[in-house]
């Protein structure tokens, strides 16, 4: 029982990444028609958001590294100390240790991937503004095969802009102190000490997601523009003839899409180092969450989002697996040992298959869409 | 001989019943009519028809062989040809491609691999196509990319990509819904000579009274999913019962 | 000619002339001049060029063609590699077996992923597409390592794999009926230096006879129906034909193609590897097909070379290249202009200009390098005739 309780918490934070990613490629998609290949890019820049807050703020455990030039940090030689040259030291400081104090300046370097969310708000929507306004809307009345293809052509554009900047290797962006480290969820839970254990930031990762989600669909709910919005999914052409200015409403969600998945990546940043291909490496297992759930359905999208991580997680217990390897008498070298062994790595594409031919509407899809 | 028989088909759409205890019969080289007013179950029992919905219960017969859980192509073979609602033609492909496609249906069957052949070599397939063209006074818009003609001519192209094959009958669904008058008439003259010339049986499904007693000899009333009255234009003017289901209880 | 009209007889025979010719005419500058990097004309871009065209002739018919977005095709090309691979370690080096079991084996794999993907349309065959090849690297990658070689590519190990037809002496490289595929002639003519060699001639050979089958596919009666299927899908069954055939025949040729292509490059290079069937690459063909035109005769053909070109001549410009280019520019500017380029546009970076390169075509010429070309001939040819009419009306006056 631990062990499956253990499974399911440590699918949760790719769970959560899977939802809130699929959440805005719905969005999108349900709103504007547009399947957007470039959704899995706003993730990956919203995780170097938090790589850029991180040398902005001065992480004074990551100086020294020759390649950001983002770092506000005084460089000033101390002849009292030497190098291993025998040259003086050159000791850095960040400028917000000088402005703030020390304790301040530090508090703000190590809580800069939290701080990083709020800056990243705005810069995402106005990514989103400016992907929607001066790209996709232009590509509303071509066939689906040519929006697929410039936002394919965008996600490469973006993927290798970031490449340019911050090479190709993942950059470490640390969590703060404060959330680093395991969390003993057995205890709570009644078991026995040391039993499920859990990072405490992926804690956080889940509940800040359930709160984006939550706050998303209040929004959809409660709000004018969400009624639009819900209004534009289930029957879009009618909206158009309400004389409501639907370009509008279509720039805004694209923006609150784009907004999702930047927060997302933000807070990602810790759980997985981001590299430039962090985009396409969660938009593939997305679009299968997107299917799976129901194109076109956002509560479809977040129960598979989930779904999709706890089974993957289950899938890469080596404990049944190598039981059933040993209970079909199968060795080391056996393909189908092999197999069974690697499956985590094909699970949910397995999945997406088997969902696609049983139920090719998705767990929650509706009649209709994009069926032509 | 009626050619097409169907026989107490029932349809649920979750709590709708959208069609309860069909029947209907179709005479051979007749024009018969089904009417009825919005939600009657005029479209889904045309849909039942060519095949694209099963229905619950019930048998249809065309010609002595069932047509139940037939795929469409199959159902297309056996001789029912469908004119859309909207003319549905290969919008990327010339005038004279559109009707050769259905030439090859009819010569070759529902699926031929002849990949190294050419298409401009196939003598009997270009002879049909031209005389199906010219039947319809399409001759000269041959070379014409079909997603450019207008609406009429999208219809006459349909019908012809029907007619080529031969049909032993015609479903349209409302052949002149959303045309002009003059377009209208000249679909009703167009299934007129089509009818006299080729005796194909037509069930037509057809909102404009015009329309229908122009053409029909037999009209089914369908309302509420359930065939009312089947009975000649002349009968069916006035019937007590039709105008029932037009105008509600409160105006008889 | 051939059972072609002129003018797709003119078009094979252009093909099969540039083919023929490419070591000299993609060698236009001398070896000594500073332009020597833009050629092209060696062996491994050339076989680059012809195989990516026997691939991309193939994706043509599936999707300019049928209008079926394939998001997976690399991983026919890796089945064919790591197939023709397993030929050479099992049987012997003749690529007479290889290939041909190369495109055998993909086209088993393209009927049974085909059968499943066809299920479904638009954005859905897409995902499905890219579920399967993903599935298809990942257990390249690591999960099948016994039979791929998993992150070490697989290669022929003479000692241990059994290769019961090579014989005692048999050639370790691969080879035609004892030809070994790596001969070479080359012809110094003044300061131009051309290089035959023999495996870039299979490939060009492959790729003509690829190109001649496509133009009768494009002309015959199946071609028609798979252009049926792209411009009305839902009209082919009320009209008595069954489309799931056409799609899957569609879908299994393109394979083949695919497969094929992936039997030459292990021809040409004997090792394979995970990362052929890797999304990228698979992205790669999408906008290869794209550039050059999808659902024309020649766009394949262009676009892989296109691409593959941009792909050497960008990748292998360096910074001091680009400072002795600008250096008529004012010093800071030429030092900010370099850094630009070198860091996002050319050297490793060359992918940016690939995707914005794309994205252009997609945005302003859809039908890709075929239109472009249309689009400025019948400039020129307005031209021409408002000329000829002004040459008509000039003695009037």
């Amino acid at each position: 029982m631990e062990e499956i309780i253990q499974q399911v918490v440590n699918g949760l934070d790719r769970g959560s990444a899977y939802a809130l990613i699929a959440l805005g490629l719905t969005l999108i998609f349900g709103t504007l028609g547009v399947v957007n290949f470039a959704h899995g890019a706003l993730f990956m820049i919203g995780a170097f958001v938090a790589v850029l807050m991180s040398d902005v703020l001065g992480d004074i455990r990551e100086i020294g590294s020759a390649d950001d030039f983002f770092k506000l940090v005084q460089v000033v030689e101390d002849p009292t100390q030497t190098d291993f040259l025998g040259r003086p030291l050159a000791v850095e400081t960040s400028y917000w240790v000088i402005w703030f104090g020390e304790s301040f300046g530090n508090w703000l370097s190590d809580w800069a991937v939290p701080i990083a969310v709020l800056v990243s708000i705005p810069i995402m929507i106005f990514i989103g503004w400016a992907m929607e306004r001066g790209l996709i809307r232009h590509f509303y009345h071509r066939p689906h095969a040519d929006q697929i293809l410039v936002t394919f052509g965008l996600a490469i554009v973006l993927g290798d802009l970031i490449r340019a900047m911050y090479g190709a290797n993942p950059i470490q962006t640390p969590m703060p102190d404060a959330l680093n480290g395991p969390v003993d969820l057995g205890v709570y839970l009644g078991y026995e000490a040391s039993t499920i254990t859990y990072s405490a930031w992926r804690i956080v990762y889940f509940f800040f997601s359930m709160f984006i989600i939550a706050g998303v669909f209040a929004f959809l709910q409660f709000t004018t523009f969400g009624m639009v919005v819900r209004a534009g999914m289930a029957d879009r052409e009618t909206v158009g003839l309400l004389g409501i200015d639907i370009n509008r409403y279509f720039t805004m969600m694209f923006g609150l899409a784009a907004a999702v998945a930047g927060v997302a990546g933000v807070m990602f940043a810790p759980i997985q180092a981001p590299s430039y291909n962090l985009g396409m490496e969660y938009l593939v297992p997305c679009f299968v969450v997107v299917v799976v759930g129901g194109m076109g359905s956002l509560g479809g999208a977040v129960l598979a989002g989930f779904l999709l991580g706890i089974v993957q997680s289950f899938a890469s217990l080596p404990t049944w697996k190598n039981n059933l390897v040993e209970w079909l008498g199968l060795d080391d070298s056996n393909l189908i040992a092999n197999l069974i062994i690697g499956v985590d790595q094909i699970a949910i594409y397995l999945i997406a298959i088997i969902i696609l031919l049983t139920r090719p509407r998705g767990l929650m899809g509706r009649k209709g869409v994009m069926e032509d | 001989m009626a050619i097409l028989q169907v026989k107490g088909i029932n349809k649920r759409f979750g709590g709708l019943q959208a069609l309860g205890d069909v029947n209907l019969s179709v005479e051979e080289n007749s024009v018969h009519a089904i009417i009825g007013p919005n939600g009657a179950g005029k479209s889904t029992l045309l849909n039942v028809l060519v095949g694209k919905l099963i229905p619950d219960s019930g048998s249809v017969m065309f010609d002595g062989q069932s047509v139940l859980g037939r795929k469409p192509h199959e159902i297309n073979q056996l001789g029912i040809s469908r004119v859309f609602q909207t003319p549905e033609i290969f919008g990327d492909l010339t005038v004279f491609e559109n009707v050769m496609i259905p030439c090859f249906a009819k010569r070759d069957g529902a699926f031929k691999m002849n990949g190294i052949g050419d298409v401009k070599k196939e003598k009997d397939i270009l002879e049909q196509a031209e005389a199906i063209l010219d039947d319809v006074s399409m001759l000269d818009k041959r070379h014409m990319h079909s997603a450019s003609l207008s609406r009429g001519d999208k219809r006459r192209l349909e019908m012809a990509m029907c007619l080529v094959q031969e049909p032993r009958l015609l479903l349209l669904d409302e052949p002149t819904a959303g045309m002009a008058r003059a377009d209208t008439n000249n679909t009703i003259d167009l299934l007129k000579e089509i009818h006299e010339k080729r005796d194909i049986t037509m069930a037509i499904i057809e909102h404009d009274m015009h329309v229908v007693f122009s053409l029909a000899e037999r009209i089914t009333v369908l309302a509420q999913g359930t065939p009312l009255v089947e009975e000649t234009p002349e009968n069916i003017k006035g019937h007590p019962k039709v105008r029932e289901a037009y105008l509600g209880e409160a105006q008889v | 000619m051939l059972g072609l009209n002129k003018k797709d007889f003119g078009l094979l025979c252009l093909v099969t002339f540039m083919a023929a010719a490419a070591p000299i005419l993609l060698n236009p500058f001398p070896e000594t001049s500073t332009l020597s990097f833009l050629n092209a004309g060696y062996p491994a871009l050339m076989q680059l060029f012809a195989i990516f065209g026997i691939v991309l002739i193939g994706f043509n018919i599936l999707f300019g063609l049928t209008g079926y977005l394939s998001f997976g095709h690399a991983a026919f090309i890796g089945i064919g590699s790591y197939t023709a691979m397993w030929m050479y370690k099992l049987l012997n080096f003749n690529v007479i077996i290889s290939i041909p079991m190369a495109m055998f084996v993909t086209g088993i794999f393209a009927v049974l992923i085909g059968w499943i993907c066809l299920r479904r349309t638009g954005i859905y065959f897409s995902i499905l597409t890219l579920a399967f090849a993903e599935m298809a690297y990942r257990l390249s990658y690591s999960v099948l390592t016994p039979i791929t070689g998993g992150e070490t590519n697989l290669s022929p190990d003479p000692i241990n794999d059994p290769m019961i037809l090579k014989g005692e002496n048999g050639l370790t490289v691969p080879h035609l009926f004892g030809f070994d595929l790596n001969a070479k002639y080359v012809a110094e003519v003044g300061n131009w230096s051309f290089t035959f060699e023999a495996g870039y001639y299979l490939c060009a050979l492959v790729l003509v006879l690829s190109f001649y089958l496509s133009i009768r596919v494009f002309r015959s009666p199946f071609g028609m129906m798979l252009r049926a299927i792209k411009a009305n899908n839902h009209r082919m069954g009320y009209t008595g034909l069954n489309p799931k055939p056409y799609m899957l025949a569609a879908f299994v040729i393109s394979g083949l193609y695919a497969g094929l292509g992936g039997g030459l490059l292990v021809a040409m290079d004997a090792q394979a590897g995970a990362e052929r069937m890797f999304w990228t690459e698979s992205g790669t063909i999408v906008i290869m097909s794209i550039l050059g035109g999808a659902g024309t005769l020649l766009g394949p053909i262009l676009g892989a070379g296109a691409i593959k070109y941009m792909e050497k001549i960008l990748s292998s410009i360096s910074e001091s290249q680009l400072h002795s280019w600008l250096s008529i520019l004012p010093d800071g500017l030429e030092d900010f202009l370099v850094y630009i380029l070198a860091n996002f546009f050319v050297g490793h970076a060359w992918h940016l200009t690939l995707g914005l390169v794309f994205m252009l075509v997609v945005i302003f010429v859809p039908g890709g390098l075929v239109e472009l070309g249309q689009r400025v001939a019948s400039r020129f040819r307005r031209k021409g005739s408002e000329d000829a009419l002004v040459s008509k009306e000039t003695p009037a006056e």
